[in-house]
């Protein structure tokens, strides 16, 4: 007896007829249906508001871009036609595809772009830090706006079209929202439409093809190309019990799952209706972060002194496994495999060695300072990677307190500046993407401008000039090499965090589910069912 | 009576504001930061305060718990900080899920369990009585996450009888509603059947001493008579007692179950809230838990006065 007609018999008995007020998802057809699994409750709306990856991906379905980047990183057209600089390169003008329009049939028009550029723009890290060469922003007519600068600005495209924090364009009128104030509307321009009535945060949210969409002729690359609706709806439950995810996933009662956990890959990949492959083009980044401002962190020579204790394999399987396929060892600040890698100065990251960084402690001067490691008990990779760090730190025999907390705790401690007597921290654990690590620009654990830096609070000058130097300078490869390799024999020096390579994180999705492909972020354009 | 229910119903305001009061203090005093969360791991000091100041969370305590209690007066119970929904319409998403689930757990381990327990009352010391007490066991000590695991491998993945996960709304039919959620009742009514299954033998065992019963036998009244007419109505008020206290287990038990079966309740709405400290949503539903334990107090004690008429307010 099969569950289809298990409960047939009773249903028939009961007989309740379906109420005229039941959601449209009874409506939707499973076959023209992608049924996803998200790596997070979509909780907010606003790509601009928050910077959380589940946003980005729901704005992903429902926004376009100006332009967008494609499988090797390059920036291509997306919303538009294409752009022309100036001979001066004081002057980039932008002309938009003819026939783009919101959900709610309004033509997309220059100053939508102007107004959604500016709202974003006021929140984006990587344009604060060009904002001084911008001089304005102006839309010229319905289809053509520009960038006026005050000097010749190459990065302007690579932020323009980073996926990071991506710049997606909304109607004017939504733009207008201050930028640290949620929007109350979700409408866009992009392939998938939000249906609002149907969002129950928590449970599921749904989107339908957006019929009016114009898609590039181009085949699709990245994010770049066609982004083509193939499927009528889109649908996320969230489920936030993994086992159960792989149960719903082996059942057939789910068709993509984002993130599944990494114990749970081998019975996927038994379970014969299911493909798990890579998905995203970039692996996760994980740190140990020190803080600079207390002790014994305030010491240089006892940070070099853990980091030549640690050795990455032991984090990335203890995250990913014990198949190294699934990981691999980076011992530089930037993104290994990307132009700027490189491990100038990484020195100390390969000893691997308790027995010297002991000596090493001691020789730094370390007297029984108590080290606090935070570590988020409800966030099963930093939570690993927190284990292994607080073995090391056993072995070598410090003063360890290991405070297990949930995440949102963590991020607030992680902000403390006090001592640990005082509610302070020594160490935290985090991940990142490898496209935010790629660029100085974007590298955000890389920053060392003492109390204004990332948690941790670095004070080192040197580094701080050398980023200054690369935006000047970055269109040049052999400067950007150079810069790149100076700032890399610098952190390692002062070793205000540890990097702990990278682990890809598959994803899993049923074997009817066409047309997935790599991109730099989840999207579900030019996917379908067969 | 009609005084005793509406000095009851009165009595929930004190309750009410004194749980309302406990409950905005201890979030104001937890760790947590949900402008911290909002602004993510870019945002510089600056922007988390401006978020933190554009929520309203930078207010002093009695100015943030005077306009809540202000609103909660006026029946406004905030608007989420993460979704900006109203709480009410978050409650009113998820009170279904969790309603169903309650109702279909209660009925089940109402039905399975008193009967159970009448019967090892009925044959105690014997292998029926030993059985029941075992189950009983089993039931307080297997965790409901371990019972849920277990019947969806073998209800749903081993013989796919049963879905996995989720719900689906009465709206949609019988079936479908109650296909979702046979495995959560049952994994969730473990213990509670194995509670008023021992309530119910133990309470039954000193009635069925009773010299009414005696009496009852030498009238010959059947058997069946005898424990279901003469000794279980006489043994209603503790059992029905336990049934109330086992709505709070119900409702702690539903946060577990509604997790391990993607059940979109209250129970996983109030854990979301607290892990990304949603302050508004968290007070509402807390509230609204408090309420509901108030009235099945009450309706606990009304119920009193049908099984043994002796009892009058």
């Amino acid at each position: 007896m099969e569950r289809r007609s298990f409960l047939s018999g009773a249903a028939a008995a009961a007989a309740v007829a379906t109420l005229p007020g039941a959601p449209a998802i009874a409506q939707g057809s499973v076959a023209n249906t992608l049924r996803v699994i998200p790596q997070a409750n979509l909780t907010s709306l606003d790509p601009v508001w928050t910077t959380a990856v589940v946003t980005r991906n729901h704005a992903f379905l429902i926004y376009d871009q100006i332009c967008a980047q494609d499988s090797n990183g390059d920036i291509k057209p997306q919303m538009a036609e294409g752009w022309d600089i100036a001979p001066d390169g004081l002057t980039w003008t932008f002309t938009l595809r003819p026939n783009l329009s919101f959900h709610d049939g309004e033509k997309v028009l220059a100053k939508d772009c102007v107004a959604s550029i500016e709202r974003w723009r006021k929140r984006d890290p990587f344009m604060q830090v060009l904002a001084p060469n911008v001089a304005a922003i102006e839309a010229i007519d319905d289809r053509k706006f520009r960038f006026r600068l005050t000097k010749p600005t190459p990065l302007l495209i690579l932020a323009l079209g980073q996926t990071q924090f991506p710049c997606f364009i909304m109607p004017e009128r939504v733009a207008a929202t201050d930028a640290f104030t949620q929007t109350r509307e979700t409408i866009g321009s992009g392939p998938f439409r939000f249906l609002a009535n149907e969002w129950n945060p928590g449970q599921r949210a749904v989107w339908s093809k957006n019929e009016r969409y114009v898609p590039r002729n181009e085949a699709v690359d990245g994010l770049a190309g066609g982004r083509v609706p193939k499927i009528d709806r889109v649908e996320w439950t969230i489920i936030s019990d993994s086992a159960t995810a792989a149960n719903a996933m082996a059942q057939g009662e789910q068709d993509y799952w984002e993130y599944p956990l990494h114990d749970l890959l081998p019975m996927l990949r038994r379970s014969r209706g299911v493909v798990v492959e890579q998905r995203l083009l970039d692996g996760t980044y994980g740190v140990c972060r020190f803080n600079t401002l207390q002790p014994p962190f305030n010491n240089p020579a006892i940070r070099r002194a853990v980091a030549m204790a640690i050795d990455q394999r032991d984090y990335l399987r203890a995250v990913a496994g014990d198949d190294p396929a699934g990981w691999g060892v980076c011992e530089g600040v930037f993104t290994c495999d990307t132009p700027l890698a490189n491990e100038v100065g990484s020195d100390l990251l390969k000893v691997h060695n308790i027995d010297r960084a002991k000596q090493a402690l001691a020789a730094a001067g370390y007297n029984g300072e108590k080290v606090v490691l935070i570590a988020p008990g409800d966030y099963p990779q930093i939570n690993a990677l927190s284990l292994v760090t607080a073995d090391v730190i056993r072995r070598l025999g410090m003063n360890l307190e290991f405070v297990s907390a949930d995440w949102g705790t963590v991020i607030q401690r992680r902000a403390s500046k006090e001592p640990v007597e005082r509610g302070g921290w020594s160490i935290f654990h985090t991940t990142s993407s490898g496209q935010s690590l790629s660029l100085p620009v974007f590298n955000l654990f890389l920053r060392a401008n003492g109390s204004r830096a990332w948690f941790g609070w670095p004070d080192v000058p040197e580094i701080e000039t050398l980023r200054a130097e690369w935006v000047e300078k970055g269109g040049d490869p052999a400067e950007g090499r150079r810069i790149a390799e100076e700032l890399n024999r610098i952190a390692m020096r002062e070793m205000y965090y540890v990097p702990l390579g990278y682990y890809w994180q598959p994803s899993a999705w049923a074997r009817n589910v066409t047309g997935v492909f790599r991109a730099p972020a989840t999207v579900f354009w030019n996917i379908g069912k067969s | 009576m009609f005084a005793y229910v509406i000095r009851r119903i009165l009595a929930t305001i004190p309750v009410m504001a004194i749980v309302a009061l406990f409950v905005f203090s201890l979030l104001y005093i937890a760790p947590g930061d949900p402008a911290a969360v909002i602004a993510g791991d870019q945002a510089t000091p600056d922007d988390v305060e401006r978020i933190r100041a554009s929520l309203g969370l930078d207010r002093p305590y009695l100015v943030r718990f005077g306009a809540w209690v202000f609103d909660i007066i006026r029946g406004d119970l905030g608007v989420s900080i993460f979704t900006n929904l109203p709480v009410s319409l978050m409650i009113k998403q998820r009170i279904e899920p969790t309603l169903s689930l309650m109702l279909v757990t209660l009925i089940l381990a109402i039905s399975i369990a008193v009967p159970m327990g009448v019967v090892a009352a009925w044959k105690v010391g014997t292998w029926i009585d030993r059985a029941v007490m075992g189950f009983a066991v089993l039931g307080f000590s297997v965790p409901v996450f371990v019972v849920g695991y277990l019947l969806a491998y073998v209800f749903a993945l081993q013989l796919d009888w049963l879905p996995v996960q989720g719900y689906t709304s009465i709206s949609q039919g019988f079936g479908p509603w109650i296909e979702n959620l046979i495995l959560p009742a049952i994994a969730l009514g473990s213990v509670y059947i194995a509670l008023i299954a021992r309530i119910t033998r133990a309470t039954m065992l000193e009635v069925l001493q009773q010299d009414y019963i005696r009496t009852a036998r030498a009238k010959g009244a059947g058997q069946r008579s005898i424990l279901f007419l003469h000794a279980l109505k006489n043994a209603a008020v503790p059992i029905v007692t336990v049934i109330g206290i086992g709505i709070a287990l119900l409702i702690g038990g539903a946060v577990v179950t509604e997790s391990v079966f993607a059940i979109p309740g209250l129970g996983r709405l109030t854990v979301d809230a607290i892990l990304r400290r949603d302050y508004p949503v968290i007070q509402g539903v807390i509230l609204l838990f408090s309420f509901v334990y108030v009235l099945v107090n009450l309706g606990i004690d009304l119920l009193y006065t049908l099984f043994d008429p002796r009892i009058r307010y």
